[in-house]
């Protein structure tokens, strides 16, 4: 039972890594660039519903919306005036521009919100699901994370696949001037990929903060490298491959905390991550997806 | 009329440059003491300095108002990093600090003790606890409720003299000196004592949001009684998650701790029954401390820590020892330096971390532990 327990508890874990790293990898799937500004959208995303909710008490289905709107605008912005500049750019210095501008975020919430900490209320509530007459429980929160998981992987599946902005993304995710040439407009169409990205991050950041409820301007960051490090593990650029990698990363880290070391327990995962990527560079389902979307 | 311009320039700019120059000597001979810090005023460590800074300022700005000695405060950045702390400490040297208040968290206390020690400008640390700190340097003390060897040791002597529990669990973060510290000084004294410490688990920086697995240990190794040597922010999880879990221990904190009630959308219910020594307690009837809450609060809007009480304290002891040695703000601070080592290894100083406060030769104070409890959202003392 402790043995299932912490599979559980694994699972919990790694579903926030994926649905974090689901928009980590869609957004390079597009526009090629490491977003690592990315966990600091999802800490925003946090403090929007926070605000909304714990303030001015709205329900925390607004409170969530609110988050995706006020993300889906900060994701724009951030696209327009930090990296679109750069898009001849060599990809270093748009990868050092996000590392500003998740520094930027970082110390604007510090500036807007003090570092002060603030308790994060679960969006769908404390409570715990019991299995085997209350020998094992999952927590509501982890269920809602990896249905939403599913239902995200599916919807940007359909999307890209099926509508025309959709395979606008693929066809600028192929290469950028031959989509041009074709009539894509490629600014508008990396724009609405920012757009859904920082979306996907808010609702990241509500599930985050109801499974690990302390909030702080930092507390997207470890969780942004844990995803992105997930994102690479199930092969960057495939939305199956972040939803496997992130739920492996969270089972991995627990089982290495708790049969392992607590103290060693990062240092198994990197060690199994580079195992991984030695037998298949691409990563887990890098090489099946051929189309990067 | 271009050339009409640039006249106007260059004499705005020489005039830009006298008053500069004047404002350097006004500053020299205004009469006040200079005294720098640095601390975390930004990163994730920020709520300690910037604590620090405030309560530091308010001490100053009271003294100030009484006429008599003037002081005249400037806190550096060191975004807790110990190479910025060095930056931040040399651009106060230049400003022309004459005694310090050391740095706030212990990494980059032990980055600029060194140099205080070295430029002999005398420096008295709010709240940097490490050991290291102090060690070696004979003009560096700490204003700080027991350094944390001894604060471990005080915790493990309270639990077995008051009988709180039979086993005994410890999570600690094992990246992090002062979590380390307390639980080392903690299973020395507890080995001592004969108190059973049943299950030991850490966490690191970045592995600190899920603790099932520590949980779980401690469950399974039938521990009554789990201590928690670290600041509060993991401790709330820890608690949370707990609850979640229908884990209920007692649980014994440290002075860290403090805090956790001041969380914004924080539930009391999670913390009820949770135990620590402390010296500062928000909510004590000691009309300086009602006094220094008000304050705090009035310009800052939030319940001073017990960060903001030590830099206060610093303040009123650098007035007490700076008064007792007739020293004037002309002195350089190697003079000053001289002087306060005497007075600070003599003086006794009552503030509101605690009374009859005195300091070895080493730099370590000595100040009583209070043991606190929470109940209904508040700090009952428990002696």
């Amino acid at each position: 039972m402790t043995f299932l327990n912490y599979v559980l508890s694994g699972i919990s874990l790694g579903s926030i890594y994926a649905i974090i790293a689901l928009g980590y990898t869609m957004v390079y799937g597009i526009a090629k660039m490491l977003n690592f500004a990315h966990g600091d959208v999802i800490m925003v995303g946090a403090y929007i519903c926070f605000f909304a909710v714990a303030r001015y008490s709205l329900p925390p289905l607004v409170g969530v919306l609110a988050a995706m709107a006020v993300c889906t605008v900060l994701g724009i912005l951030v696209e327009r005036l930090a990296y679109k500049p750069l898009r001849t750019a060599p990809s270093l210095a748009v990868l050092i521009t996000a590392i500003g501008v998740s520094y930027f975020l970082q110390n604007g919430a510090q500036l807007l919100w003090t570092p002060n900490p603030k308790v994060f209320a679960s969006v769908v509530g404390t409570g715990r699901l019991a299995l085997f007459g209350g020998q094992l429980t999952v927590s509501y929160v982890t269920i809602t994370t990896i249905v939403s998981c599913i239902v995200i992987m599916i919807a940007l599946t359909w999307f890209t696949g099926n509508t025309k902005m959709g395979k606008a993304m693929r066809a600028c995710s192929e290469d950028k001037a031959a989509a041009q040439l074709m009539g894509i407009n490629v600014n508008s169409t990396i724009s609405v990929t920012f757009a859904i990205g920082s979306a996907l991050a808010a609702v990241a950041g509500v599930l985050l903060c109801s499974a690990y409820p302390t909030l702080v301007p930092t507390t997207g960051s470890m969780p942004g490298i844990k995803a992105f490090t997930a994102a690479v593990f199930g092969g960057i650029g495939s939305i199956p491959g972040a939803f496997l990698g992130g739920l492996l990363l969270g089972v991995i880290e627990i089982f290495a905390k708790a049969y392992i070391s607590t103290q060693l327990s990062d240092a198994v995962v990197f060690a199994v991550l580079i195992v991984v990527l030695l037998v298949k560079p691409a990563g887990l389902l890098g090489k099946q997806v051929r189309e990067k979307v | 009329m271009k050339h009409t311009a640039r006249k106007m320039l260059t004499f705005v700019m020489a005039l830009t440059l006298l008053v500069s120059l004047c404002s350097v000597f006004a500053l020299a001979d205004d009469g006040a003491f200079k005294v720098g810090g640095t601390g975390p005023l930004t990163g994730g460590a920020a709520i300690y300095g910037n604590a620090a800074m405030n309560g530091a300022q308010i001490a100053v700005d009271e003294i100030n108002a009484e006429g008599g000695i003037q002081f005249e405060l400037k806190y550096e950045d060191d975004s807790h990093d110990a190479e910025k702390a060095v930056n931040a400490y040399n651009a106060l040297k230049d400003w022309g600090m004459q005694i310090s208040l050391g740095s706030v968290t212990s990494a980059p206390a032990n980055a600029t003790s060194a140099e205080n020690f070295a430029d002999h400008i005398f420096a008295l640390t709010p709240s940097a606890s490490a050991p290291t700190v102090i060690d070696g340097k004979d003009n560096v003390f700490q204003m700080c409720f027991l350094d944390y060897p001894t604060q471990g040791g005080a915790s493990a002597q309270y639990i077995s003299s008051m009988g709180l529990a039979e086993k005994v669990g410890i999570i600690w973060k094992n990246d992090e000196d002062y979590s380390t510290g307390l639980r080392n000084s903690f299973v020395d004294k507890a080995a001592e004592l004969d108190l059973e410490i049943v299950a030991e688990s850490t966490f690191a920086a970045g592995n600190d949001t899920d603790f099932t697995v520590q949980l779980t240990e401690m469950q399974n190794a039938g521990a009554d009684l789990v201590f928690l040597p670290m600041y509060y922010q993991p401790a709330s999880l820890i608690l949370s998650q707990a609850a979640a879990m229908g884990y209920e221990p007692k649980w014994f904190g440290v002075d860290g701790m403090d805090g956790i009630l001041t969380m914004e959308g924080f539930d009391p219910a999670l913390a009820e029954g949770v135990m620590l020594l402390t010296p500062f307690n928000a909510d004590s009837d000691d009309p300086a401390t009602v006094a220094f809450v008000e304050k705090y609060q009035q310009l800052y809007d939030e319940i001073p820590n017990q960060f903001a009480a030590d830099a206060y304290d610093c303040i009123y002891a650098y007035k007490q020892a700076l008064e007792a040695a007739e020293a004037t703000p002309d002195m350089t601070a190697e003079e000053l330096n001289d002087l306060m080592i005497e007075q600070f290894t003599t003086m006794t100083f009552d503030g509101l971390t605690g009374t009859g406060m005195t300091w070895d030769e080493t730099g370590a104070v000595s100040k009583g532990a209070h043991g606190c409890v929470i109940e209904n959202g508040a700090y009952v003392g428990l002696d």
